[in-house]
């Protein structure tokens, strides 16, 4: 049976089939589908959304460890914070099959930065894996099982953007049942102090020869002849890529990026008059060709920033220009994303820009706060780093310079690794303010639960964090919950604590504007004769307020009734409408 | 076969996914070999967003590049404007009459472009303006107007009728099923009016 599936789903489906029994990871586009595929669709996997993808990687190696086959699932960025544990079950090796499934985000569609995950394949001495569609991500991950099982290794298995979120057709099979292995404590394997880790470091090395045989043999790399004037060796998307912008050439298609078959590479370049090496973002692939002493073309002509697509390569290596002229639109207005209207963070942003602050942003909906109309944050560099830099900031800058700056991190944001940012700020004496914007789920990646929810992943009853609990735990003295939509009062309580000597946390809690419990009805509309004209009500920066220049209008249609604009009314001109409650 | 190329803008919420997912599914159900390319994320909250369907014997790339589509199913003018490079030489670009503002537009730091129908128009003769909206409430649900605009694409194009009612039967959720069905005969018929 076919069916057409997302690269994501297809990964899914693939652990599905291989017997997978333990899935663990922490959101993150383009990765998420994976894992919400595997908790909607296969009940015979257990599946859990982690606090951070370290620890996720942690439950999926202890799975591995007790003789299950594991799988996490997690974006670029998410790999730095699992790289420890990473480097290391590289050393222990495994027990049952590990895969870990990273998804770049070359061009950066929802992303912080472009690094390429390949790196860290060589960098901790994983074999890495590269499908280019999505019935090549059902069959990689079935086949990265019996490799990691076969060479007692994780396997990493890199996705990009548009093979996650592309949807082709896949040949479903059975799921395997596979057996639990034998757990047995084994301390030279498993326990890695120095003396243990020396001797492992040596089976690796050995294990990536042994890797590097295989690649040699494997039908993950696949040369399919053509036109033996050009050779083009690529993996993955850029794969497909090339295929379109060459036609009939040859190709040495890469299904495993390390370790490269170096003989099977030597001999494809020996039948090619001219090799082009394709691939996105870093030479990854080239400079290891060219250490082989093989002469291509390759990043000299090709960008290392963004995704590539057939017209570049066409234009950059076949020298083609675009055979029509583009039918050009003219200047048309940008349309970046907004927040939603009755979005919580819009209220918290509004007060933080009325009171001029220095706000240190971190990652997720909230990030939208730093872009115009809103525009009130200065500061986003990775998830979680908002009260570490808050907290340096003030150490630097003194005690002045924290009495006007705030750091505003999320709930589930602040859970995966604002914890320790904020115990280091209480520990070393700051006095910042720290701003949880609590909406009560994971917002940007698609509404997922996660500990301070109250739901597990299957959206069962769970226990909940109690932030402020934690907050007076960790030595915070002062601690305030607030209704954002509560304009006068958030303000008030963070002039307030902006002005103490000693840390403190605010709580402001309401829900996502998409959520049911959000509760909003109705919509709101200007009554027109109120109205002066005064333009406060657009100050909030809402995408369902209309400046109409000689008025102001509510679009019906975006607006969901969350009366924040009437909040800033001084005229008492913006009524609901509907909703039952007027 | 001949190759298909369809793009299908809009601005997120508008429910242009199932529309890819509807178009996807008739082609897998057909000879062809289908790709579809979306991107999630932040594109949902409000952003542009954009969808390719490609089929042919055999598809490499997923995404369509500029000159390429066939056909654009726009949801929103101004987003059938920002995609216009994209359609073929003989491409038809079918746009519904519909414009949400962006931010920028909002705050007034730019202006929503005048006529642009007209400008696409003078461009691509084959362009078809349609009041979605309206027709998708005639039949009893706002939410539709994918539908009704899928009607229309598909009186285009050469795949029997009942694939499309097919797709629609598995991809609509039961209860929004019975308008979804009326709004996408209103679609299929429009070229007929």
């Amino acid at each position: 049976m076919k069916e057409l599936m997302l690269g994501n789903e297809a990964i899914a489906r693939g652990a599905y089939e291989a017997g997978v029994t333990v899935v663990s990871s922490y959101p993150g586009t383009p990765s998420t589908e994976i894992t919400e595929c595997v908790a909607r669709n296969y009940q015979d996997i257990y599946s859990e959304w982690a606090p951070n993808e370290k620890v996720a990687m942690e439950v999926v190696i202890g799975a591995a460890m007790a003789g299950a086959r594991s799988l996490t699932a997690m974006k670029h960025v998410g790999l730095n914070v699992a790289a420890d544990p990473l480097f290391t079950v590289s050393y222990t090796g495994i027990n049952g099959g590990l895969v870990i499934v990273v998804a770049d985000d070359p061009g950066m569609h929802s992303s912080q930065n472009e690094q390429d995950s390949r790196h860290y394949a060589r960098a901790a001495k994983l074999p890495m894996l590269e499908p280019a569609d999505s019935q090549e991500c059902k069959d990689f991950v079935k086949t990265a099982y019996e490799i990691s099982e076969k060479y007692d290794t994780p396997v990493l298995v890199r996705l990009s953007t548009r093979v996650s979120h592309s949807l082709s057709t896949v040949d479903l099979e059975e799921r395997v049942a596979y057996e639990l292995k034998e757990y047995k404590k084994d301390i030279g394997k498993y326990v890695m102090m120095p003396g243990m880790a020396r001797k492992r470091h040596l089976i690796i090395e050995e294990r990536m020869a042994s890797l590097k045989t295989f690649a040699e043999k494997s039908p993950l790399n696949q040369v399919y002849w053509g036109d033996r004037k050009i050779g083009v060796i690529s993996s993955g998307i850029a794969y497909q890529y090339a295929r379109e912008a060459f036609g009939n050439v040859s190709y040495l298609k890469l299904g495993m990026v390390n370790p490269l078959p170096e003989k099977l590479i030597a001999d494809f370049a020996a039948e090619v008059d001219t090799l082009y090496v394709v691939e996105e973002l870093e030479p990854f692939l080239e400079e290891q060709i060219k250490a082989l002493g093989i002469k291509v073309i390759g990043k000299d002509r090709l960008p290392v920033t963004g995704e590539l697509n057939s017209s570049i390569l066409r234009e950059k290596l076949l020298g083609e220009g675009g055979e029509a002229e583009p039918l050009s639109a003219g200047e048309v207005p940008g349309r970046p994303p907004v927040m939603c209207p009755g979005c919580p963070h819009r209220a918290t942003f509004h007060v933080l820009k009325k009171l001029k602050l220095t706000v240190v942003g971190d990652i997720g909906c909230y990030t939208l706060g730093a872009l115009p109309p809103v525009g009130a944050m200065d500061i986003c560099v990775c998830m979680g780093a908002s009260i570490g830099i808050a907290h340096g900031m003030e150490k630097a800058r003194g005690r002045d310079f924290a009495g006007k700056t705030v750091a505003v991190i999320g709930d589930s944001t602040f859970i995966h690794s604002g914890i320790t940012g904020l115990i280091d700020l209480v520990y070393n004496k700051g006095t910042s303010t720290v701003i949880i914007l609590d909406n009560s789920i994971t917002g940007m990646t698609g509404h997922q639960e996660n500990p301070t929810t109250g739901y597990t992943i299957k959206g069962e009853p769970t226990k909940q964090v109690n932030l402020v609990k934690l907050g007076e735990a960790i030595g915070i003295e002062r601690i305030k919950i607030v209704d954002p939509f509560n304009l006068r009062e958030l303000e008030e309580i963070i002039k307030e604590e902006l002005a103490v000597d000693e840390p403190s946390l605010i709580i402001a809690q309401r829900p996502c504007a998409l959520l049911k419990k959000a509760n909003y009805t109705g919509y709101a509309i200007i009554e027109n004769e109120l109205c002066k004209h005064c333009k406060q009500c657009l100050t909030i920066a809402c995408p369902a307020i209309v400046d109409k220049g000689d008025y102001i209008e509510i679009d019906d249609s975006l607006c969901n009734g969350c009366m924040l604009c009437a909040e800033k009314c001084p005229f008492d001109a913006i009524v609901k409408v509907g909703g039952g409650d007027e | 076969m001949n190759e298909i190329n369809i793009m299908i803008v809009g601005v997120g919420g508008q429910g242009t996914l199932l529309a890819s997912r509807i178009i996807g599914n008739v082609a897998i159900n057909s000879d062809y070999d289908v790709k579809l390319s979306e991107i999630h994320g932040m594109a949902q909250r409000g952003g542009s967003v954009i969808t390719s369907v490609k089929l042919a014997d055999k598809v490499y790339s997923p995404i369509i590049e500029e000159g390429e589509a066939d056909i654009i199913l726009a949801f929103e003018e101004l987003e059938a404007l920002r995609w216009l490079d994209y359609l073929s030489a003989e491409g038809r670009m079918i746009i519904n009459k519909q414009q949400i503002l962006p931010s920028s537009v909002q705050t007034g730091q730019a202006l929503y472009p005048e006529g642009i129908v007209e400008k696409i128009r003078e461009i691509n003769e084959n362009t078809i303006s349609v009041d979605a909206l309206s027709m998708a409430r005639e039949c009893g649900t706002s939410r539709a107007v994918n539908t009704v605009l899928i009607g229309i694409m598909a009186s285009f194009l050469d795949f029997p009728k009942k694939m499309w009612l097919a797709a629609l039967e598995k991809l609509v959720p039961a209860r929004y099923l019975a308008a979804n069905l009326k709004a996408f005969e209103k679609g299929y018929n429009y070229r007929l009016q």
